[in-house]
C-alpha cells in the first residue's frame, strides 16, 4: 500500500511539474512574441540568426534530401510497377516529399542540427552569466537573444524544407529516369498534373512553418530554463532534441487530419 | 557606528528579508552607501552577499523592506524605469560574464551601442579611452576565449564602466586571480570610482586586498548585518565573528564542524 500510496505520489508531483512546466513556456512564448517587434526592426541580428541556423544546415539537409529522394525513387518503382504504373512516379516521389517527407523528415534534422544548437548557446550563455549581465547593462535578453534566434529558426524552416523535397525529388528523378529507364516527359509532366499548389505544396508549407514554430520554441525555451550547468545544459540539448521530435511527429498527425482527409 | 545617514545615500537598504521559496536567506539587512564611497560586504560562502548584491541591482525583490537606489524604491519601478535605472548602474559579474560571440572592442560598444546612438567613430574613441583605462586597448580586438582570467575581468570592468555609472557593483572581483592581477583589479576599481565620482559595492571575501581599498565593511552572517565600519575599526574589532574573518581563524562563530551529533552518541553504538 506504501509502494502504491508513493508510486502515486510521484505520478501527481510529475503531472503538476510538468502542467506547471509547459505553462511556464506558453509564458515564455507569448514574452518572446511581445519583443518579437525589437528583432525585426534590427534586420541584420535576424540575418545572422537565418544563416546559423538555416544555411549552417543545409548542407545535411541537401545530403539527406538526395538520399531519401533515392531511396522513394527505388522502393516507389518497385511498387508501382507491380501495377504498370511506373509512369506515375514522379507524382509519388513528389506528393510523398512535399506533403511528408519534406517537412516532417527536414523538420527532425533541424531539431538536431541546429534546434541543439540554439539550445546549447542560449545555455551556456546563461551558465556563464552572459545573459545576466545583459539584463544588467539594461538590455532584455528576450529581445535581443531569444527572440532572434526564434524568428531565424521560423524563417529557415519552410526554406529548407522546400530545399529537402527539390532535392529529394531531384533523387528520385535520378534513379527513376537515369538509372531506371523512366519515361522522363511521363515523370515530369505527370508530376505537374497531379501536384496541386494549394492542396498539396501550400500544406506542406503551412507544416514546415508550424514545424518551424514549435522546434524553435522548445529550442529557445529549454536553453532559457536550463540549469547553469554543464549537466543541466546537456540535459536541456537532449530534451530540446526529443521533445522537437515528438512535438513534429504528434503536430504532422494533427495537421494532416485536416489537410488530406482525402474528401 | 552607520557610515551615513540614509536620506543622502545612493544605496539605502531598511529592513530587507528575502526568501527563496522556503528557505530564508536574508533576515532583515540595513545598510547605506554614500557616493564617492568604495563599500565591501563580506562574509562566508553562501551567506547572501551576492543575493545582496542582487537585490541592489535589482535582479531579485525583496519580500519585505525596502531596497532605495537614487531615491528611487526598486521594488516599486517598472521594468522599463529599472531598465533606465540600470543604464546607471555597472556590474562586474565573478568572471566577467564577457559575450564570447564578440572582441573584446565589440563587448565594451556593446553597452554604448545598445543606449546611445552615437555615430561609430565616437564609439570607437569612447571604447579605446575605456579600453585604455584598464590597461587593454592593445588587446581590443582578441576574442575573449584567447583572454587570461584577469585579463577578461579588466575588460569586464571597462565594458562595465562604459556608460559612466554611478553606481558600480562588483562580485567577488578578486576570486581566482594571481597576486599581480589581484593588485591591479583592486586599484582599478578604486581609481575608477574616483574618477566617476560613483559609488562602488564589492561582495568580497579577500580581507586583505579589500580593507587596503574600501572606505566601509559589512560584514554578513546568517542573512544579518552582525558587524560594520571603517577598515581601521574592523583591523582593531574585538567582535568574535569580525575577528575570525580578518584573522583567518579556523574556528570561532563560524564553526569548523557541519552541524552533526555529538562524536560521544557514536560511541554508544548511534548512527552518524
Amino acid at each position: 500500500m506504501k509502494a502504491l500510496d508513493a508510486i502515486l505520489r510521484k505520478l501527481g508531483a510529475m503531472t503538476i511539474g510538468g502542467v506547471w512546466r509547459l505553462g511556464f513556456a506558453a509564458r515564455f512564448f507569448m514574452a518572446v512574441l511581445r519583443y518579437s517587434g525589437q528583432s525585426f526592426l534590427r534586420l541584420p541580428l535576424m540575418i545572422r540568426e537565418v544563416y546559423f541556423s538555416g544555411v549552417l544546415s543545409l548542407l545535411i539537409i541537401l545530403v539527406s534530401g538526395l538520399f531519401v529522394g533515392l531511396v522513394l525513387g527505388l522502393q516507389g518503382y518497385d511498387i508501382l510497377q507491380r501495377f504498370g504504373s511506373s509512369d506515375a512516379l514522379g507524382v509519388m516521389v513528389a506528393l510523398s516529399l512535399l506533403r511528408e517527407l519534406g517537412p516532417v523528415v527536414a523538420a527532425l534534422l533541424f531539431a538536431s542540427r541546429a534546434g541543439s544548437a540554439v539550445t546549447a548557446e542560449i545555455g551556456l550563455m546563461k551558465t556563464t552569466e552572459q545573459l545576466q549581465a545583459m539584463d544588467m547593462m539594461a538590455v532584455n535578453p528576450l529581445a535581443r537573444v531569444v527572440a532572434p534566434r526564434f524568428w531565424g529558426g521560423v524563417i529557415s524552416m519552410p526554406l529548407l524544407a522546400a530545399m529537402f523535397s527539390a532535392m529529394g525529388i531531384f533523387g528520385g528523378w535520378l534513379i527513376g529516369v537515369v538509372a531506371i529507364g523512366v519515361d522522363d516527359g511521363a515523370f515530369w509532366s505527370q508530376m505537374r498534373a497531379a501536384v496541386s499548389f494549394r492542396y498539396d505544396v501550400l500544406n506542406g508549407v503551412i507544416k514546415s512553418f508550424v514545424f518551424g514554430v514549435a522546434v524553435s520554441w522548445i529550442a529557445v525555451f529549454e536553453g532559457y530554463d536550463c540549469q547553469p550547468t554543464a549537466e543541466g545544459v546537456s540535459r536541456a540539448i537532449t530534451r530540446t532534441v526529443v521533445y522537437s521530435a515528438l512535438a513534429i511527429l504528434a503536430l504532422d498527425f494533427v495537421l494532416t487530419s485536416f489537410m488530406f482527409r482525402g474528401l | 557606528m552607520s557610515p551615513s545617514v540614509p536620506g543622502d545615500s545612493l544605496v539605502c537598504l531598511d529592513g530587507v528579508r528575502f526568501a527563496y521559496g522556503e528557505r530564508e536567506i536574508l533576515r532583515g539587512v540595513d545598510l547605506a552607501v554614500q557616493r564617492g564611497q568604495v563599500v565591501a560586504i563580506m562574509g562566508g560562502s553562501g551567506c547572501g552577499k551576492t543575493t545582496l548584491l542582487r537585490l541592489i541591482g535589482g535582479q531579485l525583490r525583496a519580500g519585505s523592506g525596502k531596497v532605495v537606489v537614487d531615491g528611487q524604491d526598486l521594488g516599486r519601478l517598472s521594468t522599463h524605469a529599472l531598465y533606465a535605472m540600470r543604464r546607471r548602474m555597472g556590474m562586474l559579474f565573478q568572471f566577467g560574464a564577457l559575450f564570447t560571440d564578440m572582441s573584446v572592442f565589440d563587448n565594451v560598444a556593446f553597452p554604448l551601442r545598445e543606449h546611445t546612438g552615437l555615430p561609430a567613430e565616437l564609439i570607437r574613441d569612447l571604447v579605446l579611452m575605456k579600453l585604455h583605462a584598464v590597461g587593454l586597448r592593445g588587446a581590443q580586438s582578441l576574442m575573449p576565449s584567447e583572454l587570461s582570467g584577469g585579463m577578461a575581468r579588466r575588460v569586464a570592468l571597462a565594458r562595465a564602466v562604459a556608460l559612466d555609472p554611478m553606481l558600480m557593483l562588483y562580485d567577488e572581483p578578486f576570486a581566482g586571480l594571481d597576486p599581480i592581477s589581484l593588485g591591479v583589479t583592486g586599484q582599478l576599481i578604486r581609481r575608477l570610482n574616483d574618477a566617476l565620482g560613483a559609488a562602488s559595492i564589492m561582495v568580497t571575501h579577500d580581507v586583505k586586498v579589500s580593507l587596503d581599498l574600501v572606505d566601509y565593511v559589512y560584514f554578513v552572517s546568517d542573512g544579518t548585518i552582525v558587524a560594520h565600519g571603517t577598515p581601521e575599526e574592523i583591523r582593531t574589532s574585538k567582535d568574535p565573528f569580525v575577528y575570525q574573518f580578518v584573522h583567518a581563524e579556523a574556528d570561532g562563530p563560524v564553526p569548523f564542524h557541519y552541524p552533526a551529533p555529538p562524536l560521544a552518541s557514536l560511541l554508544d553504538g548511534g548512527v552518524a
